[in-house]
């Protein structure tokens, strides 16, 4: 694919052409040759969109729900891109992407652009195109964005690295108490969605969650995750207090399959929203996604050059040989690949 | 493995349009495909053909799938197609049927745009291979 092939795609992506926008999210799955000038070329039409992350057990109702704040949103005329991912196989690398299934209040409607995406086997909850995707989404012109993780256990939390606002949902009777002290994914909601709130033990959950956010706001203030307790560090405005309180996560109670509450948190991720962007949190959550991302980006430019300079050694066969042999091991053969580069980046420089 | 290296996938939709409820072949070709290591997009029962396009472009699909058992081909595959066309994106889709088709509507179905119509018991080795010499390269 020619550089020129992908300016036109940008054009029309920008134009608002929902299949340059499918192929542009495809040529970012795909790790297309050129797929980073391509992003590259985005990110100056970002940073618009309100961009929301929905996470849970499989089966909480992510999908249902997504559907319903979906519509909730084209019901107050704003455009919405939706990124569901589902896992793929370890085996074959296959995947069945099966969220779409319940997009049901959006049939038809072109201005929520919902796209399946295969885990492509990233452990995490995301797959690595995600953030990409959404800045794809954004630079279209979506007002927000959704993005439903793989039915994440404990410890998927990806997704807080490339969302706004984190919904983690909860389905009733998930465990007692104990879960709600465990570490992971319970630690990164902004808002907790206890979805299936008509079934049995709603209330004991509901209860549980909030015994556990009054436990854990008072230590993680401190924390400079840029997360729940960025704790805003003014300088002079004496008007505007210094943001002592945070976010304390809110609970939630909802029934997607009915709509019900679907309002009600509607409203509650808004909240969280205006609060990041009077505390500033957004922006240092932009700083600290961009660094990120910058780091990621360069390890997999490091991890090329060292693949190349695998191969100038004969390759990783030739390489093994010696280990298997025990006549050296892998630390000492990493080291020796990297030396080189090591070597440049300390030379001294003009 | 190389952290940049490409990985193309093929991307199929698999869906079931009209008034059909027998999604027991879909389902197989769904795991079948995704055995075969492509991404499988199910869309579930009851899709309109508006549904089916809508899906397919936003997914940007290689592959659109449709399973229709009702007899109703004659009308709604057209529909899908047309869609398509209207999206800009007929061209680089594969689009199969699988389901019971007489031949005379096989041969129609094809004049239409569709690739292959796989009637029943066509081995799935079949079907897959198909696909993987026909898929359009994205």
């Amino acid at each position: 694919m020619s550089a020129p092939d992908h300016d036109e795609l940008l054009e029309e992506l920008l134009a608002g052409k929902h299949r340059a926008l499918a192929r542009v999210i495809t040529k970012i799955e795909n790790r297309d040759p050129g797929y980073r000038e391509l992003v590259s070329a985005l990110h100056a039409h970002t940073g618009d969109a309100e961009v929301v992350g929905i996470t849970g057990s499989p089966g909480a109702g992510k999908s249902t729900l997504v559907d319903k704040l979906a519509d909730y949103y084209r019901e107050r005329g704003e455009t919405v891109g939706v990124i569901a991912v589902d896992p793929s196989s370890p085996f074959t690398g296959g995947a069945v992407l099966g969220d779409r299934i319940r997009m049901a209040s959006n049939v038809g409607d072109m201005d929520v652009f919902f796209r399946s995406m295969s885990a492509r086997g990233t452990l995490g909850g995301l797959s690595t195109a995600t953030t990409d995707a959404v800045k794809a989404l954004d630079a279209f012109g979506k007002d927000k964005i959704l993005i439903e993780t793989v039915g994440a256990g404990q410890n998927e939390i990806d997704v807080v690295k490339t969302a706004d606002t984190v919904a983690v949902l909860v389905p009733p009777e998930s465990g007692d108490n104990v879960q709600m002290l465990k570490a992971g994914i319970l630690e990164i909601g902004d808002v907790f969605v206890v979805n299936k709130a008509d079934l049995d033990g709603a209330d004991r959950t509901v209860q549980e969650l909030r015994e556990m956010i009054h436990m854990q706001t008072d230590r993680t203030a401190n924390l400079a995750t840029g997360h729940h307790g960025a704790s805003a560090v003014s300088d002079g405005d004496a008007d505007e207090r210094a943001d002592d309180e945070g976010w304390t996560p809110s609970v939630v109670e909802t029934v997607a399959k009915t709509g019900e509450g679907v309002e009600r948190l509607v409203e509650t991720l808004a909240d969280h929203y205006d609060y990041l962007e009077s505390s500033g949190a957004l922006e240092a959550k932009a700083r600290t996604r961009y660094a990120e991302e910058i780091r990621n980006l360069l390890r997999e430019d490091v991890g090329q050059l060292l693949e190349a300079e695998i191969e100038r050694r004969g390759g990783m066969e030739e390489l093994l040989a010696d280990v298997v042999a025990c006549e050296t091991d892998p630390y000492a053969v990493a080291d020796e690949v990297i030396e080189p580069l090591e070597r440049c980046l300390e030379a001294p420089r003009e | 493995m190389s952290a940049d290296q490409e990985q193309q996938s093929i991307r199929c939709l698999v869906a079931k349009v009209g008034l059909d409820g027998h999604d027991r072949g879909a389902h197989v070709i769904a795991r079948a495909f995704r055995d075969a290591g492509f991404e499988v997009i199910y869309s579930g029962l009851h899709n309109a053909p508006d549904e089916i396009v809508q899906a397919a472009v936003q997914e940007d699909v290689n592959v659109l799938g449709i399973s229709i058992l009702s007899g109703a081909h004659n009308t709604l595959i057209p529909k899908v197609i047309d869609g398509l066309k209207e999206y800009d994106a007929f061209e680089d889709t594969l689009v199969l049927v699988g389901g019971v088709v007489p031949d005379d509507d096989k041969a129609e179905l094809k004049d239409l745009g569709v690739a292959e119509v796989f009637g029943p018991g066509t081995p799935m080795e079949e079907t897959v291979e198909f696909v993987r010499e026909n898929a359009p390269q994205r």
